[in-house]
């Protein structure tokens, strides 16, 4: 399996690692639920550095990222950051990722770790003609600092403001001692930032971080935390919810389908001209029962979807889950069965997220 | 160790563990069993009554991240259950082999008591297993 570079922390904390994706990752430190609390409450730690960054540079970056995601890059401005999707032909996803512009020669995508390799081959493969495409994911290091403590902590501890930071724009400052670009992003429905270093510096950051956390009430969070956070902020997880045999369209992710001359244009018109077959909606359990991932939807009891991601919603304290089923039924306030292992349990179909942060 | 596999317990390969008294077997999951689950937020177990058929599967547990048969380790009645199990699945993660008790069970035949382990081997078993 491979390691980040904060593996060894991760051990002496007495995390329980398991095997994601091939990297050997910390699930849980002190237990879901508490560090799940710790950042709706307070502020979380995560180790992300085996996301992949990929960078685009050259006169035709942007042109060759464009041809690649579905969002409108021309948007982007300096310091700029957007969340996308990237298609097959087919508009089936590749992945989910986010593209940060340095200036319009120079762009970064930030993609999920099991889709690395798969990721930067499809990048070469379609537009490394029109400028170098650089898989910089071994050298570079990634934290997450998330919840409601996250940006007064980062803040105590940086040579600059990053606190007037607005959501999806980033910038270099110097936090803990280490060179980082300060993206005010995340994956868990809190506030915080994302925080990017060069992979042998990293482990300094989470140091400096973790010492200054203490009176800010930081935890280190696993990626079972990881899970119900992003779940409960409604946040869609590659390899669950997203995969080739789905589009952006089905998945809800419509409103970054807004750029020209991408990779799937045509397929995804057409889906949205024709109708389309599924949508994935938000349920939550009406009845006793946890759902999961690859679970029946049944309706009439008959089987007419899959749940994709499913769990305790720990703050919003019901079972929460996601999954795709046939438009007519994806009206809020639709009942639905869920086939729980055999056993039948209701769930309502509900819009929006299933927990949203105050202000 | 002894606290955590406690010596007047019997145990089973998959993990629950049986106090016997007389007739009557109190069962529940046993402290690696619970390290492994995690958070425990819902236990589905048998009413009053049900019979159980040994190394059948008797109820579920899930935990945040997975769901886990329990099996019975023992043929027999139920005679109670732990219902604030319901409401606090958490006494599992709290106090496995105390409050976390799930059910009764008034054994149908003692030999089936025979084929369970002690706590040391049960320990052995599962320094066997983490080595496999």
């Amino acid at each position: 399996m491979k390691q980040t570079p904060l593996y060894g922390r991760h051990q002496a904390l007495g995390a329980k690692i398991i095997d994601f994706g091939g990297w050997a990752m910390p699930v849980q430190y002190s237990g879901i639920l508490d560090e799940h609390k710790t950042v709706r409450q307070a502020a979380g730690i995560f180790d992300v550095s085996h996301m992949g960054e990929v960078w685009f540079r050259g006169p035709r970056a942007a042109e060759a990222v464009q041809k690649l995601v579905t969002n409108d890059v021309g948007k982007l401005v300096d310091g700029g950051a957007m969340y996308s999707c990237a298609c097959r032909p087919t508009g089936g996803i590749v992945d989910d990722l986010i593209v940060y512009r340095t200036d319009g020669q120079s762009y970064l995508i930030v993609v999920n770790a099991s889709n690395v390799d798969k990721d930067f081959g499809w990048f070469r493969e379609q537009a490394g003609a029109l400028c170098d495409i650089i898989n910089m994911s071994d050298e570079t290091g990634l934290l997450a600092v998330q919840g409601p403590n996250a940006v007064a902590l980062v803040q105590s501890i940086s040579d600059r403001p990053v606190e007037d930071l607005k959501s999806f724009t980033y910038r270099e400052a110097t936090i803990g001692g280490v060179k980082t670009q300060v993206a005010r992003t995340g994956y868990t429905g809190e506030d915080g930032f994302e925080l990017f270093t060069p992979a042998n510096e990293t482990a300094k950051q989470w140091d400096a971080l973790l010492d200054a956390g203490a009176k800010f009430g930081l935890k280190p969070i696993g990626l079972g935390a990881r899970d119900t956070l992003r779940l409960e902020a409604k946040l869609s997880l590659y390899g669950n919810d997203l995969d080739e045999e789905h589009t952006p369209h089905e998945a809800g992710l419509s409103w970054v389908v807004k750029g020209k001359g991408f990779i799937g244009e045509a397929a995804l018109q057409k889906q949205k001209a024709e109708g389309l077959p599924r949508k994935l909606v938000g349920f939550v359990m009406k009845e006793r029962g946890t759902a999961r991932h690859g679970y029946p939807i049944v309706d009439g009891g008959k089987p007419v979807g899959v749940v994709t991601s499913g769990s305790l919603g720990p703050t919003v304290g019901v079972n929460i889950g996601l999954g795709y089923v046939p438009p007519a039924l994806a009206q809020p306030g639709t009942r639905l069965q869920i086939d729980c292992r055999g056993k039948s349990a209701a769930a309502e179909v509900v819009q929006g997220a299933f927990y949203k942060r105050h202000s | 160790m002894s606290t955590d596999y406690p010596n007047d317990l019997r145990y089973t390969k998959e993990h629950e563990w049986a106090r016997v008294d007389g007739k009557i077997i109190t069962v529940g999951i046993t402290k690696f069993a619970v390290e492994s689950l995690g958070d425990i937020t819902q236990v589905d177990l048998p009413k009053e009554g049900e019979e159980l058929k040994k190394d059948a599967v008797f109820g579920t547990v899930e935990s945040v991240k997975a769901v886990s048969d329990l099996f019975a380790p023992v043929s027999g009645k139920v005679v109670k259950v732990n219902d604030p199990l319901g409401d606090s699945p958490e006494y599992i993660n709290e106090d496995c082999y105390d409050e976390g008790w799930m059910v009764q069970v008034e054994v149908k035949d003692v030999k089936d008591l025979d084929a369970l382990m002690n706590a040391e081997q049960y320990q052995a078993y599962l320094k066997e297993q983490e080595s496999h």
